[in-house]
């Protein structure tokens, strides 16, 4: 059984529809990518999969007991609540002292338990943010964005360490991200969003795919041209609906 | 001097309560939510005073009718803002004018706005106590939830919680906190006592247990402190344990600040 599926899923932001009938389903092990525009649905769809959003039409199932690590996009702590890192890989499920130190060295933050939160920069917020989620054994690990806001060499060494801490734990991986060119060659599947899945496939069926090109460009592998991106779905005329 | 061990168990208790319940205000930013369904609870008194009700039962289900409302549209996003404000004091004004159709001149308004507190009586005690448990034993009951939907509702939802069931707890031990507060402090106040010891203990707290623990403290002292004054200077015993409390964050601002 899948750990996690969607079947003709909808899903709305505010009054609008952002996402039509997304099939899509994740088995054990495999690495996910979704890719896709802002706004083009995919944090949107990874919170419906995760049960934080309502679906506007058709069915998400989860393996019973699944267990999800999730890190979010990007955590925005209140200022006026005081709470130590090694309290927060704690909550709501208490670990062991012994536990949350080594996954702490395991994320390259060792002895950071005593640190208050709103005291991290970035990056080692999203490392602290991975160590709790793996702390949770889970089956999935869901990554919304993880390295937004984190300078080149941050994204690297986050994906570097997420990619050794998977092999470790044979977890599967959902990552959504327009990072393309660090993580489309660690995953076995992409899938391109925009309003509706527009393809998907292995890395390089899909880098190949005309609507992939469409929507991010032809060879533009690694550069930022995603961020101009202006293109309204030419390739829906098409009959590809 | 006046027997004053009532009226300082009285409020003591209610510090039990409001230093939780006050720093979970604090976190979720929902001061208004707790103005709101305070200032609502006027309107209990309107049904108290025209003898439908008895006073506590009525203010609880006001007050509880006014939590679900704010705390249903709390959830829309940060732009209920204005339409909390507005409630706050529309539900204040139409209780107020309530109160006076029932033209029941011995009513004093005033003591349900400040409170009445040097005036408890033991059955007050046992109301407030049984409720400030009530709270206390439900916050402690939920509390890593709690934390953990306070910090991030995705967050929570992945480690298998249902934030909406832990505001509702929120929501619940609020109006059992206002009911309980009517004649300690006061519609206008309570906000005030759930607000000002958590800020006070923010500024010297280094974890969330933490936190509350000195707010409980910080209120408690201030109820004693102002007591106190309030029988030496003949002020009144509401506002002055407010008073009592906002010299605290004010200490406490300046030694947070000196760190």
């Amino acid at each position: 059984m899948s750990l996690v599926s969607a079947k003709g899923v909808s899903l709305k932001y505010g009054g609008t529809l952002v996402l039509r009938s997304v099939d899509l389903s994740i088995e054990a092990g495999e690495i996910v990518t979704v890719i896709g525009p802002n706004g083009s649905g995919k944090s949107t769809l990874l919170r419906a999969l995760l049960g934080a959003k309502e679906v506007a039409e058709g069915q998400i199932t989860r393996k019973d007991g699944l267990r999800i690590g999730y890190v979010p996009q990007r955590l925005a702590v209140e200022a006026n609540m005081p709470l130590m890192v090694g309290r927060f890989l704690s909550l709501p499920v208490r670990h062991d002292k012994v536990e949350v130190r080594a996954m702490l060295k395991r994320v390259g933050m060792a002895g950071f338990e005593a640190r208050q939160l709103t005291e991290l920069s970035g990056g080692q917020f999203q490392r602290v943010l991975l160590a709790r989620a793996l702390l949770g054994e889970p089956d999935i690990l869901m990554l919304d964005e993880p390295t937004q806001g984190l300078d080149q060499s941050g994204v690297a060494g986050f994906y570097q360490l997420l990619e050794e801490v998977r092999q470790e734990m044979g977890c599967a991986v959902l990552l959504v991200s327009h990072d393309l060119h660090v993580v489309m060659s660690a995953s076995d599947r992409v899938i391109c969003l925009n309003g509706h899945i527009c393809c998907e496939g292995t890395p390089t069926v899909v880098s190949a795919a005309p609507e992939y090109r469409a929507l991010f460009g032809a060879g533009t592998l690694g550069t930022m041209a995603l961020y101009q991106h202006t293109h309204d779905h030419s390739h829906e005329e098409h009959g590809h609906d | 001097m006046t027997n004053l061990w009532m009226p300082v168990l009285a409020a003591i208790g209610l510090a039990l309560a409001t230093g939780p319940l006050g720093a979970f205000v604090i976190w979720r930013r929902m001061a208004y939510f707790g103005d709101a369904t305070a200032h609502a609870s006027i309107l209990g008194v309107a049904l108290a005073v025209a003898g439908i009700l008895p006073l506590y039962l009525a203010v609880f289900l006001v007050a509880l009718i006014m939590a679900l409302i704010v705390s249903a549209l709390h959830g829309r996003g940060h732009t209920m803002d204005a339409t909390l404000g507005v409630m706050a004091y529309a539900g204040l004004s139409l209780g107020m004018v309530a109160v006076s159709f029932t033209a029941q001149p011995e009513v004093e308004l005033h003591d349900f706005l400040f409170g009445d507190i040097m005036r408890v009586t033991s059955t007050d005690l046992w109301v407030i106590w049984g409720g400030v448990l009530v709270v206390l034993a439900g916050l402690v009951w939920r509390w890593a939830p709690l934390l953990t939907s306070t910090l991030n509702e995705d967050l929570a939802v992945a480690s298998g919680l249902k934030p909406r069931r832990e505001q509702l707890v929120l929501t619940l031990a609020l109006a059992v906190v206002v009911a309980v507060a009517i004649k300690v402090v006061g519609a206008l106040l309570i906000g005030a006592m759930l607000i000002i010891p958590a800020a006070a203990a923010r500024g010297v707290s280094r974890t969330p247990e933490g936190m509350v623990i000195v707010a409980v403290l910080i209120g408690a002292v201030a109820s004693v402190c102002g007591l106190m004054a309030s029988v030496q200077w003949s002020t009144p015993a509401g506002p002055s344990i407010v008073v009592a409390a906002s010299l605290a964050f004010g200490l406490s601002a300046m030694f947070a600040k000196r760190r």
